[in-house]
């Protein structure tokens, strides 16, 4: 079930953010896109997700389907007035089991205090979710991402301004999730994190500067080189004539 | 005029009423969570040509205004939904256009074709005139409404908090949306006889927002928004017949005076709420 791209560009309105990469992530591998800012990280994860179409070339996901991908964006997007509890919002895990329509068993109860208890927030579990902090609202999507039970973990920045306790905790939960054989991609900004806790990056520049093995990934040269490429980044590109094959 | 609802027209008018509250109540909550509040005016308003066109061909019956608004309903939505694809106007600004349009031309067909009765019964309602086949019809709507709600109760919640969830997990917000405009359109449809075009989502959005202002659960909020749009109703009906004064309005007044002193006394997010807030817990 490796995950391959081939010759990827996306973006939007034309102008790739993510431009004529190639590589791929194995099974049970734990993988930091990292690069700078308008690199195109967010992109990859959004085509990896199935929520952005390529420009060109394509991603062979080899036979996995598309309900066993999970996808975990910025945190942003949530309205968190919204009246549900705790509890609720880590229920919609159960979504690729019970769908639209099943109906709740003990046996999920269970499984969602279990998750809530993973990430520290069983004595939340009756709280309105407009009560949380943003790290506790933060360990509730990973319960949430727990219960889905997906083979491949997609992840936006997941501790961006959250707390570093709660940092903490929820990379043991990726580290986790990998020795269970899942395939887990995280972009992340913070580099000291990514040494100590990522086997692998993708230095991501638009082109993929360097993906491999963290410590060679990382090496000062590369990201000199990544630096380099955004900062030659015009305002008003002429059209790409690399093959779209 | 102690108890006015032993006539029997009155009867029908609050058995009408508390019919558009029961389907219209939950649709309520569901709007205002879904930030739409003002959709459902412009789905109310959006009604009218559809209601003239029937009208015009068929004078003041029932079935056929209420097909007639349905359809004009679904196309107005239709319009700007289309006009939002592919044009870079934004869908509320496409629906208000599209709305303000639509009162135009059917208030234009109206006053063509009818006296400033008829007009004003269009835009108004008469409560007081509904008929026990009406009463049928709108039995009728509000038991799809409620029985279309409760299968899709779930995903239309999910769409609605978390629509980058519903698309990841390979779940078809899109059908669920359709379906809830598809009922909005149902239900004004159903209310405007009885409170009017201009005032049918009133019923629908106002007790939704009050109950905003006491719970925090979504379950309790539609029945809350129930209990006072049917409370709305009664005593509205009630100071209408009383004053004889037209009940579509005193109904909706009535909703909103419960939402003003809700403002003033709520659970949460009220006045009292800011200036004087009951003791804080330990955790």
């Amino acid at each position: 079930m490796t995950i391959t791209l081939r010759n990827l560009s996306a973006g939007y309105e034309r102008h790739p953010a993510v431009h004529h990469v190639n590589g791929e992530f194995v099974p049970g591998s734990l993988t930091a896109i990292v690069g700078p800012n308008g690199g195109g990280k967010s992109t990859l994860l959004k085509a990896l997700a199935g929520f952005v179409r390529p420009m060109t070339g394509s991603i062979d996901f080899g036979g996995l389907k598309p309900r066993e991908i999970a996808y975990l964006p910025q945190q942003i997007d949530i309205d968190r007035s919204f009246p549900l509890s705790v509890a609720e919002v880590a229920a919609l895990g159960l979504w690729p089991k019970i769908g639209a329509f099943g109906g709740m068993t003990a046996a999920h109860r269970a499984e969602v205090s279990r998750a809530l208890g993973e990430v520290g927030m069983e004595l939340f579990a009756n709280r309105p979710i407009e009560a949380l902090s943003t790290g506790q609202w933060q360990r509730v999507l990973f319960a949430r991402l727990i219960i889905q039970n997906a083979r491949v973990i997609l992840l936006d920045e997941p501790f961006a301004a959250i707390d570093s306790r709660t940092a903490h905790d929820l990379t043991h939960i990726l580290q986790y999730w990998q020795s269970e054989g899942r395939t887990v991609i995280a972009v992340m900004h913070d580099l000291t994190s990514v040494r100590l806790h990522f086997p692998r990056a993708l230095l991501l520049a638009r082109e993929a500067v360097a993906w491999g093995s963290t410590a060679e990934v990382l090496k000062d040269e590369n990201l000199a080189r990544a630096q380099k490429l955004a900062e030659n980044w015009v305002e008003d590109p002429a059209a790409c004539e690399r093959p779209a094959a | 005029m102690i108890c006015p609802f032993l006539d029997p027209a009155i009867k029908r008018a609050l058995a009408g009423a508390i019919l558009v509250t029961l389907g219209g109540a939950p649709l309520g909550v569901m709007l205002v969570l879904r930030r739409m509040s003002l959709m459902g005016d412009v789905i109310a308003h959006a009604i009218l040509p559809g209601t003239a066109a029937g009208f015009i061909l068929a004078g003041l019956s029932v079935p056929v205004m209420s097909v007639g608004g349905l359809i004009a309903g679904l196309v107005v939505a239709f319009l700007a939904g289309l006009a939002s694809r592919f044009t870079s106007i934004r869908e509320d600004a496409n629906l208000a256009t599209v709305y303000l349009l639509a009162v135009a031309l059917g208030i234009l067909m109206i006053a063509l074709h009818g006296s400033a009765q008829d007009l004003e019964d269009i835009l108004f309602g008469d409560a007081q005139a509904i008929t026990p086949d009406l009463l049928v019809v709108m039995a009728s709507v509000t038991a799809v409404t409620l029985f279309t709600l409760a299968i899709i109760y779930r995903p239309l919640i999910v769409e609605s908090f978390d629509p980058v969830f519903m698309r990841s997990v390979q779940g078809r917000g899109g059908v669920y949306h359709v379906l809830f405009m598809m009922l909005l359109v149902l239900n004004m449809v159903e209310g405007y006889r009885m409170i009017g075009t201009m005032m049918a989502a009133g019923l629908m959005l106002i007790p939704a927002v009050t109950a905003q202002l006491w719970t925090r659960r979504l379950a309790a909020q539609i029945v809350m928004a129930l209990a006072l749009g049917i409370g709305s109703s009664v005593v509205g009906l009630w100071l209408a017949v009383c004053l004889k004064v037209p009940p579509g309005p005193a109904i909706i007044l009535m909703t909103g005076a419960l939402y003003g002193l809700s403002m003033l006394l709520g659970r949460y997010g009220s006045v009292r709420a800011r200036y004087f807030p009951f003791r804080h817990l330990e955790s």
